[in-house]
């Protein structure tokens, strides 16, 4: 973590099939953790003083605006694509934000974590045909770069990705690579945000950014703040705005602090330390 | 298919398309109302083009945005279809881009809209979108759970509207007998019952005719 090149144990591809080696008798050394656990888990154990500095958020969505003040730099942008012979096409995005979603997920992450940095993958704006495809070749290119975070504020209720968006969750989740997922308040299935190794994000209505609530009765797992949300958009504007995607960014926020302060920590680990400091767990201390 | 059964087809086609279109007008009109807002629009994705054409209109644009198309994966629109995710942004009129865009779009601009994706079984059928509600106050998530619930039923008139138009085009490939029978049918049964019966021993005599015609 912390450098712009993937780690050297993020660079295999992502189905890659790992043996589950089993732990030979009096080789308890070889795992120990060096992450010394408090006896209560507090906020300021888990991101005091942190500014998400050497943590890599990747924001999957409709592209980010570099030139807004409230997003700052942007360490890449790419647009991903799918080529006439269904290639997958991965290439510099000048396009900044088709929507402006993007854009305010980005700033959302960088007002709460000021110092980490952001990779915009754009997987909008080639028509709604096929876009199903080419988000999960950006999730899957995302993946493969091993970001620590990537906030997927979107949902395909296609079950004939449903599998292979399966796959991907969890081999992001043991790469630790963070995904964190909008929920979907509708009536219908959607993925990836019920799957177990992502963190599935609801909305609340406070108006603190930093509190955020553990639902005992998943799938959703967290609600953020979702509701009348100050963001920036496009054109260098700011507008408010209500929805589960933008809950989503505030929780990649809240886990690219708690990842810049304790960067060892495996996803299962980091779903650890939110539901021991969510609000009405550890009472937002 | 068999002449019987192209014909009940028919007389279950014919006609429906406009039901559906006043189904899906109910639903923007009833969105509009409940949420107090001053327009309310239903999108359907034209999976041919690949764009979001205007289906039903309440409200500011209802007389000149009917089919009128827009990009089906940029803008806000495009993103909810995309996305699956539904959205609520307020004060629109900020962002000088995108009011120019929703201002070609809607004829006007909003200062605030609500967007939610129209979503039957696995697809996504187009975007319900409600402009400018006009309470300023927090925006609260039964709102959105609303919205919601009137998404669903837009969603179900979608689709119909689309099987509705299927069965047209199959029925105009499989020659036009069936649809002109369809046609009458439905024309007879609306008659009063003193005209229907004079138009069912009409329709009876013209039948009687072509059958000794058809036995030489």
């Amino acid at each position: 973590m912390g450098t712009s090149e993937p780690e050297q144990d993020k660079q295999s591809a992502p189905h890659e099939l790992r043996p589950a080696w089993s732990l030979p008798a009096g080789a308890g050394d070889t795992i120990a953790q060096d992450v010394e656990w408090p006896g209560q888990v507090t906020r300021e154990w888990a991101w005091g003083g942190s500014t998400g500095a050497g943590v890599r958020v990747c924001i999957l969505d409709s592209g980010v605006d570099p030139s807004h003040p409230l997003v700052g730099q942007v360490q890449r942008s790419v647009a991903v694509s799918i080529g006439e012979d269904d290639e997958v096409l991965v290439e510099d995005d000048a396009e900044g934000d088709l929507c402006g979603h993007g854009t305010a997920c980005a700033g959302i992450v960088r007002s709460l974590a000021p110092d980490c940095e952001l990779i915009s993958v754009r997987v909008l704006g080639a028509g709604f045909t096929g876009s199903g495809g080419v988000l999960l070749a950006g999730l899957r290119w995302a993946v493969e770069q091993g970001f620590d975070v990537i906030n997927m504020s979107l949902s395909t209720t296609k079950k004939q990705f449903a599998g292979i968006l399966h796959e991907l969750s969890d081999a992001a989740y043991f790469r630790r690579t963070v995904l964190v997922a909008s929920a979907h308040n509708m009536p219908v299935e959607s993925y990836p945000w019920r799957f177990a190794s992502v963190i599935s994000v609801g909305s609340h209505e406070e108006p603190d950014p930093l509190t955020f609530f553990y639902n005992p009765s998943p799938p959703v797992e967290f609600f953020a703040r979702g509701v009348d949300v100050d963001v920036a958009w496009t054109g260098g504007a700011h507008i408010r705005c209500t929805g589960n995607s933008f809950a989503t960014p505030h929780m990649s926020a809240i886990s690219t602090l708690v990842l810049g302060k304790h960067p060892e920590l495996t996803p299962f680990q980091l779903k650890s330390v939110l539901y021991l400091t969510a609000t009405n767990v550890g009472g937002g201390r | 298919m068999s002449d019987e059964l192209k014909a009940a087809v028919a007389a279950g086609v014919v006609g429906s398309e406009e039901s559906f279109r006043s189904l899906l007008d109910s639903v923007v009109e009833v969105a509009r109302a409940i949420f107090g807002a001053k327009a309310s629009s239903i999108f359907l994705l034209d999976e041919e083009t690949d764009e979001l054409v205007f289906e039903a209109v309440a409200g500011e644009g209802a007389d000149t945005l009917i089919g009128q198309r827009l990009p089906s994966s940029t803008g806000v629109a495009g993103w909810v279809l995309v996305t699956r995710q539904p959205l609520v942004i307020e004060d629109v009129s900020n962002d000088p881009r995108h009011s120019k865009e929703i201002a070609e779009s809607t004829g006007y601009v909003p200062q605030g809209l609500m967007a939610v994706p129209l979503l039957h079984e696995e697809r996504a059928l187009g975007v319900l979108e409600v402009l400018d509600r006009p309470q300023r106050a927090q925006f609260s998530l039964v709102e959105m759970d609303l919205l919601s619930l009137f998404a669903n039923q837009a969603a179900i008139a979608l689709d119909l509207l689309q099987r509705a138009r299927r069965a047209e085009v199959v029925l105009g490939e499989s020659g036009a007998g069936a649809s002109l029978l369809a046609r009458l049918a439905a024309t007879v049964q609306s008659l009063e019952e003193e005209r229907r019966e004079a138009a069912l021993e009409l329709l009876g005599g013209v039948e009687r005719v072509l059958r000794r015609d058809e036995g030489g």
